[in-house]
C-alpha cells in the first residue's frame, strides 16, 4: 500500500535550480512587497530591535540600582552563565518539563483529536468543551492548580488519600520537593495546552483522504494497522508542526513555575532565571545575556526541527 | 445625500468633542497640587474610609486646604513585588511617584541609586521625634535620614496558653527555640514559621542569627569588594541548627518549606494542631475576623531567643515613606508625609489595620491599649527589634540566603558558609542567582 501523498511531496526539499520568473510573476512579487513592506518594517522594529538591544546590553555589567558602576565586560556575562551550574540545572529542568509535557500532550492530544474527528452528533459542543482549558489565562490556571495541590486549600490530597486507601497521606506537600513539584507543574501545563495540541492534530486528521482508510479497511487492515500505516504517516507534517509549536512554547515555560514554586526545590527554568536576573535583581546585563542564550536555544530547537525533521511551516506556499 | 452629510457632521462633532474632553482630561493630569502616593496593601485597601493609608490620604487632603491632594495607588502584595514596581518606575524617572510606602530593607538600595529626594534639613527633627529607635535606623542610609518612619512592625510569639501550660513552659518569661520545639513535640502541636523561599524566610534567618549574637552583614558599605558577611560563624550555624530541627521534628507543619505568614497563621488557627506561631501583630486583628474560637486561650510573648544565654532579637519590619526624586513637588510630598505620620494618624492606622505605630507615645493611647492588650509588649519588642542588613545589594543578599536555606530540610551546618560564598560570588558578578 502506498502512503505517498501530496503532503509528503511538499515536505521534500526544493530542487536547487531556480525557476525563471515571468514578467507577471515579477510584477506580482513587486506588488506584494509594496503591500506587505510597511508591515514587514514595523514587524522588524518591534521584534528585531529588542533582540539587538538585548545583545548590546549583554556586554555590560549593569545594575539598575547602581548605574554608576556600569562597565563593559564583553563576553564575561556569557562566560559566567555557561560555567555556572545554576544555568545548566535550569536548562535540564526546562528540557525535562518540555519532554514530559510534549510527549504526554502528543498522546492525549491525539486521542482527543481522534474523538473530536469521529464523534458526529455533539461535535461543536465537544470541541468547545475541549478548548476551555486553553482559553484560560496561564497564570489563572496555575493558581487554580496551586490551590488544588496545596495542603490547606487543596482537594487533590483528599482524593488521592481516598483512592489509594490511605497510601498517600492527606497532607502530602506537593511543593516541598523536586519531583512532586515537577509533577504538579507538568500536570497544570498538560491540562492547559493539550487542547492546542489536539486542535493542530485535528487539522491534520481532517486532511487525510477518507478513501484511503476505507480502502485499507476493505483490504482487511486492523484498527492499529490503519492507525500506524495510514493515518499517522499521512499526518506526519501536522504532527511535526504541532510538536514544534508545543516544544517552543514549553521551552519558554514561566507562569506555572513562577506561581507554583517560584523556582524553589531546583525547579527554576530558563525563563525564570532570566526574569530573576532582569526584573528581580535588576541586573540588566546578566539578564540580557540569559535572554539572548534562551533565544538561541529556542532558535536551535526550531532549526533542528526544520532541518532535522524536515518540518516545513510554509509548505502550502511553495 | 443630505442625510449622509448630516451624519458625517454629527460624527465630526462627536470626534471633536471626544478630542476636547481628552485634552481637558490631560489638563487635569498636570494639576500641580496632585500628589500620588504608592501604598502597600493594608486592611483599608483603597477605601477612603477603610482606616488604612487611603483614609489617611483623604484626611490629609482635606487638612491641606487645597495646597495638595493625595491620590493613592495600590502596590502589589508581596514586598519583593512592591520593590520591583517601584524600582521600574524610579529607574524610568517617573515624575508620578511623589510618595511611596517602602519596606525598610529596600531603602538603602533606593537611596544609593539616587531615587529618593533628600529629607529637608529642618524636618529631620519632626520626622524622628518620639520614634522607636529601629524605625529611625531603618529609615537612614549612610548616616542620614533618607525616608520618613511611618509604621513599625515586629514579630511576637503567639501561643496557646493551655498548650504552654501542659508543656510546662511560660513563654511570657522568655523561651528559646529549642525549648519551643521540645514543647511542641511533646504536645504534638505545631510552630507556625515562615520558611517559603521569600522575604519572610530572610526575616526568620536574620532574627535567628541576630538572636545568637551574630550579624549577616558585618560592615554595611557601598562597595562590593568591602562587603564582609558574618554567616560562616557560630551564630550562623546555630541559626541553621534551629531551622533544621524545626523541620526534622515536623513541628513546622506538613508544608513548612512553602509556608508564609498566611500559611503559618492558618496552621495556628487549626484547633487540632495549634501550639505556637511567630508572626506580626496584625494576626491579633485576624483571629476574630477569621472566626477563631479559642481567642481567650491565645497569649502573646516576646520573640523566642536563639541561645540560652542570649536575649531574643525580634525581627523589625514596617514601612517608611520615601519621596521620589523625579516628582515635581518634593516639598509638598514631605508636608504630606508629616501629616500622614502625625500622632492622630498613627493611632488611627494602628487601631484600623493592626499595624503598630513608629511613635512611642501611640502605645500609651487608650484606644490602642483597649484594642491591643499586649501594646506594651509590642513596644518593648520594637525597642529590642533588630533590622535586617542595610545594604544597596539587599535584594541579592536576601535571595542568596533564601536559595541556600531552601528547603529547610536540606539545611546543614555547612549551609551558612555556602550561602556566604554564593552571595559574595553573586555580588562580584561571578555567579548566577
Amino acid at each position: 500500500m502506498s502512503t505517498t501523498t501530496s503532503s509528503d511531496t511538499e515536505l521534500r526539499p526544493r530542487s536547487s535550480a531556480k525557476p525563471q520568473l515571468s514578467d507577471r510573476a515579477k510584477s506580482e512579487r513587486k506588488l506584494g512587497w509594496k503591500l506587505a513592506g510597511p508591515a514587514f518594517i514595523v514587524m522588524l522594529a518591534v521584534t528585531a530591535w529588542p533582540i539587538i538591544q538585548a545583545v548590546y546590553l549583554s556586554f555590560f555589567r549593569y545594575r539598575l540600582t547602581d548605574p554608576d558602576a556600569r562597565e563593559v565586560v564583553w563576553l564575561g556575562n556569557y562566560q559566567v552563565i555557561l560555567t555556572d551550574p545554576i544555568w545548566w540545572k535550569a536548562f535540564f529542568v526546562t528540557l525535562l518539563i518540555t519532554v514530559i509535557t510534549v510527549v504526554v500532550e502528543l498522546v492525549i492530544g491525539f486521542f482527543i483529536a481522534m474523538m473530536m474527528h469521529r464523534v458526529v452528533i455533539p461535535r461543536r459542543t465537544l470541541r468547545t468543551i475541549v478548548l476551555i482549558p486553553y482559553s484560560i489565562i496561564t497564570v489563572v490556571s496555575a493558581y487554580a492548580w496551586l490551590y488544588s495541590f496545596r495542603t490547606d486549600t487543596g482537594f487533590i490530597n483528599g482524593w488521592l488519600n481516598i483512592l489509594t486507601f490511605g497510601l498517600v497521606p492527606d497532607n502530602f506537600d506537593w511543593f516541598g520537593g523536586f519531583w512532586p513539584s515537577i509533577v504538579a507543574i507538568c500536570l497544570s501545563e498538560i491540562w492547559k495546552t493539550t487542547p492546542f495540541m489536539s486542535l493542530l492534530l485535528l487539522a491534520g486528521l481532517a486532511q487525510i483522504d477518507g478513501a484511503m482508510e476505507e480502502a485499507a479497511k476493505v483490504d482487511g487492515a486492523t484498527f492499529w494497522q490503519r492507525l500506524f500505516r495510514v493515518v499517522l504517516p499521512n499526518m506526519k507534517a501536522a504532527i511535526m508542526v504541532a510538536v514544534l509549536f508545543r516544544t517552543l512554547d514549553a521551552f519558554r515555560i514561566f507562569d506555572n513555575v513562577f506561581v507554583m514554586t517560584g523556582g524553589a526545590n531546583d525547579t527554576t527554568t530558563l525563563s525564570l532565571l532570566a526574569y530573576n536576573a532582569t526584573i528581580n535583581r535588576v541586573e540588566i546585563g546578566m539578564g540580557s545575556a540569559i535572554s539572548v542564550l534562551l533565544f538561541l536555544c529556542v532558535f536551535a530547537i526550531a532549526l533542528i526541527f526544520m532541518k532535522g525533521f524536515n518540518v516545513d511551516l510554509a509548505g502550502s506556499k511553495k | 445625500m443630505n442625510r449622509h452629510r448630516r451624519r458625517h457632521r454629527v460624527a465630526m462633532a462627536l470626534c471633536a468633542a471626544t478630542a476636547l474632553s481628552a485634552l481637558a482630561a490631560c489638563g487635569g493630569e498636570t494639576d500641580s497640587t496632585r500628589l500620588t502616593w504608592y501604598i502597600n496593601p493594608d486592611g483599608g485597601g483603597s477605601d477612603p474610609n477603610g482606616k488604612g493609608q487611603a483614609q489617611i490620604a483623604r484626611e490629609c487632603t482635606e487638612a491641606a486646604g487645597g495646597e495638595y491632594s493625595l491620590e493613592v495607588q495600590l502596590l502589589p502584595n508581596s514586598a519583593s513585588d512592591q520593590r520591583q514596581q517601584l524600582i521600574r518606575r524610579l529607574a524610568a524617572q517617573d515624575p508620578g511617584v511623589d510618595l511611596m510606602s517602602i519596606d525598610p530593607v529596600f531603602i538603602a538600595e533606593f537611596a544609593q541609586a539616587g531615587y529618593l529626594a533628600p529629607v529637608p534639613g529642618d524636618m529631620v527633627e519632626v520626622f524622628t521625634e518620639d520614634r522607636v529607635d529601629a524605625a529611625i535606623t531603618s529609615s537612614e542610609w549612610d548616616g542620614e535620614l533618607v525616608t520618613v518612619p511611618f509604621w513599625a512592625n515586629t514579630q511576637l510569639l503567639w501561643y496557646r496558653k493551655s498548650v504552654a501550660e501542659a508543656a510546662g513552659i511560660d513563654p511570657e518569661q522568655g523561651v528559646t527555640w529549642d525549648q519551643l520545639i521540645e514543647a511542641a513535640e511533646s504536645e504534638d502541636v505545631t510552630i507556625g514559621v515562615q520558611a517559603n523561599r521569600y522575604e519572610g524566610y530572610t526575616v526568620w534567618i536574620n532574627a535567628l542569627i541576630a538572636g545568637a549574637g551574630g550579624e549577616i552583614l558585618v560592615n554595611p558599605g557601598p562597595a562590593v569588594e568591602d562587603i564582609e558577611l558574618g554567616l560562616d560563624t557560630d551564630a550562623g550555624r546555630k541559626a541553621a541548627e534551629v531551622i533544621r530541627s524545626v523541620s526534622d521534628s515536623g513541628v513546622g507543619g506538613p508544608s513548612m518549606g512553602t509556608s508564609d505568614e498566611t500559611a503559618a497563621l492558618n496552621l495556628f488557627q487549626d484547633p487540632n494542631t495549634s501550639g505556637f506561631l511567630v508572626n506580626w501583630p496584625y494576626v491579633w486583628a485576624a483571629f476574630p475576623a477569621n472566626g477563631v474560637e479559642f481567642i481567650d486561650d491565645i497569649g502573646a510573648a516576646p520573640y523566642p531567643a536563639t541561645t540560652e544565654d542570649g536575649s531574643s532579637a525580634p525581627p523589625y519590619g514596617g514601612i517608611s515613606l520615601g519621596v521620589g526624586v523625579a516628582g515635581e513637588h518634593p516639598d509638598l510630598a514631605y508636608q504630606a508625609a508629616e501629616c500622614i505620620t502625625n500622632q492622630e494618624h498613627q493611632v488611627l492606622y494602628m487601631t484600623g489595620t493592626g499595624n503598630p505605630a513608629s511613635r512611642a507615645a501611640v502605645f500609651d493611647d487608650q484606644a490602642v491599649i483597649d484594642q491591643f492588650p499586649m501594646a506594651d509588649l509590642i513596644r518593648e519588642s520594637l525597642d529590642n527589634a533588630v533590622p535586617r542588613p542595610q545594604t544597596q545589594y539587599y535584594g541579592d543578599l536576601s535571595t542568596g540566603l533564601q536559595r541556600e536555606f531552601s528547603p529547610p530540610s536540606s539545611v546543614t551546618e555547612d549551609t551558612p558558609a555556602q550561602a556566604s560564598e554564593l552571595i559574595i560570588d553573586v555580588l562580584r558578578g561571578e555567579a548566577l542567582l
